[in-house]
């Protein structure tokens, strides 16, 4: 089944509240897919610097003497957030690939969950009131931010196989559905170089929307050409550094709402999700159409 | 009046005192406070009361409804009044998908749109929206009316049966067996009575445009099998 939420602020007073508007958003819809959560927040830019968020299950052991492996690996001056089992890496953006390979060779069980220079993506298995309550993302300040309760149905009920899935700089995907072509499409974006960790047919889609903007297609062109190339039921909500993006495939059995004011867009799975944010009373409230892209940017 | 407040009762607690009214009684009025996109508020009704809701509501608000007539003041998620037997039920805001759904009888009022899916499968409900409705409506509808001011999407009356079909506005396409069919006088009294039912009086019944089965998919012939 699984529950997707998404919230993008139009509204800057908003940004100190985004992570605890997102969770509440998410807890509601905890019913809907009780197997893991996750969440990607969008905050501010810092110049010249990237953000890789990582995991480990031995956050103890490979976050320790993490700063000084990358030292001594040549990555100067990284910062290192740990959070429960993540931490954020903030590099200068032309040591990105570096620090990939340096935690390939020196800690093997790190996973990189995403990288951007404003995005930071945590999730794992378990409830998503847990999950939310282990990196304090009732804290987090942002722009805009997207969450998925994963009830699993294509993978295996694993950190790396919770949404949102990451697949290229600041962009992730949260899927409620599952697709049938996604076997052929991930042999055809492995042979275009783009890079998958998992089994998850979601990943296959967010590989495939980084590979047609790597084209040159803005998230709205991408989306649309999902629609021809991807098979199978989906409502899929999108983020991007500055954009925000909602797509239903043409049967649009998943369900979806969506509401916007003055302050913000918003999505949910249910209404209920929605039921809490500030002026949803005289908020534009909508179902979007199957086969319809949606697309916001700041 | 009994006030039910969702924000501090229990639905079960609601749905059990709905259960536990007098199916003969004389009808008795309800109103349902903060539903808040609650799935299955004012289920399985069978007495002749006034339910109101004033919120939106989420899945299957109204399902299995007998003698009641229940308003949502505010939208209504997917499934609302499915499998109706009797009685009313107003939505004064959208309707999801799926609305009406396998229904046997009673009045469904969208006064907003509705979404994909509407009456599939109808067995004898009367369903009357003033909006627009979705893609794949009426799909495999057995019988009862759907009356649509606005425009269909898709699709409309799919391996339709005996309902009928009455559209103001454009239909986006039509589905398989189901084709346009001539107003006669009967159903201009027809839909006289439908829209009277629904509170509406501004539409005349002639600007409606009648759809229904063809029949040639009624009964599986071989002949017909790409037609599926």
């Amino acid at each position: 089944m699984c529950g997707i939420v998404g919230l993008f602020l139009k509204d800057k007073s908003l940004e100190p509240q985004l992570g605890a508007l997102l969770s509440e958003m998410l807890v509601t819809m905890t019913d809907r897919g009780p197997d893991s959560a996750g969440i990607a927040i969008y905050g501010a830019d810092q110049n010249d610097l990237v953000k890789l968020t990582i995991q480990s299950p031995e956050p103890e052991t490979d976050f320790a003497g993490l700063t000084e492996d990358l030292r001594k690996a040549g990555i100067k001056n990284a910062s290192i957030l740990p959070k429960n089992t993540h931490a954020v890496i903030t590099v200068s953006s032309d040591q990105i690939d570096a620090t990939r390979s340096a935690l390939e060779d020196l800690h093997p069980n790190v996973r990189v969950m995403g990288t951007g220079t404003a995005m930071e993506i945590y999730k794992e298995v378990g409830l998503p009131k847990d999950v939310l309550e282990r990196f304090k993302i009732s804290d987090m300040s942002g722009t805009h931010g997207i969450g998925h309760t994963r009830m699993a149905t294509e993978s295996a009920v694993t950190t790396l196989g919770a949404h949102p899935f990451s697949t290229g700089s600041d962009q992730c995907l949260v899927h409620n559905g599952s697709l049938s072509n996604h076997n052929n499409l991930r042999r055809e974006l492995t042979r275009e170089g783009i890079r998958l960790e998992t089994q998850n047919d979601s990943e296959v889609a967010a590989a495939y929307l980084t590979g047609e903007m790597a084209k040159g297609k803005n998230l709205g062109e991408a989306l649309t050409s999902a629609l021809d190339d991807l098979d199978g039921f989906f409502t899929f909500v999108v983020g991007t550094k500055s954009g925000f993006g909602v797509v239903r495939d043409p049967i649009a059995c998943k369900p979806a709402v969506m509401a916007e004011t003055d302050a913000y867009v918003a999505f949910g799975s249910e209404y209920r999700a929605l039921v809490n944010l500030p002026g949803i009373e005289d908020a534009r409230v909508w179902e979007p159409e199957p086969a319809t892209v949606y697309f916001w940017e700041h | 009046m009994p006030v039910f407040d969702l924000a501090t009762t229990e639905l079960r607690a609601l749905n059990q005192a709905l259960h536990a009214l007098d199916k003969s009684g004389v009808p008795e009025d309800f109103e349902i406070t903060n539903p808040r996109g609650a799935h299955a508020v004012a289920v399985g009704i069978d007495a002749p009361v006034n339910v109101t809701i004033n919120g939106s509501v989420g899945y299957y608000c109204a399902g299995m409804n007998e003698q009641a007539t229940v308003t949502v003041n505010g939208n209504a998620g997917p499934g609302v009044a499915e499998n109706m037997m009797s009685g009313k039920v107003v939505i004064k805001g959208d309707a999801s998908q799926y609305a009406g759904a396998t229904a046997h009888g009673g009045l469904l009022v969208i006064e907003g749109n509705a979404s994909s899916r509407c009456g599939i499968s109808m067995k004898g409900v009367d369903i009357v929206v003033k909006g627009n409705i979705g893609h794949m409506s009426a799909f495999m509808a057995q019988s009862g009316n759907l009356v649509v001011l606005g425009d269909a999407g898709d699709a409309l009356g799919d391996s339709l049966y005996e309902a009928r079909l009455f559209v103001r506005g454009t239909v986006k396409s039509l589905g398989a067996d189901c084709e346009k069919k001539e107003m006669r006088t009967e159903h201009i009294d027809l839909l006289t009575k439908l829209l009277a039912d629904a509170g509406i009086a501004d539409v005349k019944p002639e600007e409606f445009t009648r759809y229904g089965s063809a029949r040639t998919l009624y009964n599986f012939n071989v002949d017909n099998f790409d037609a599926y």
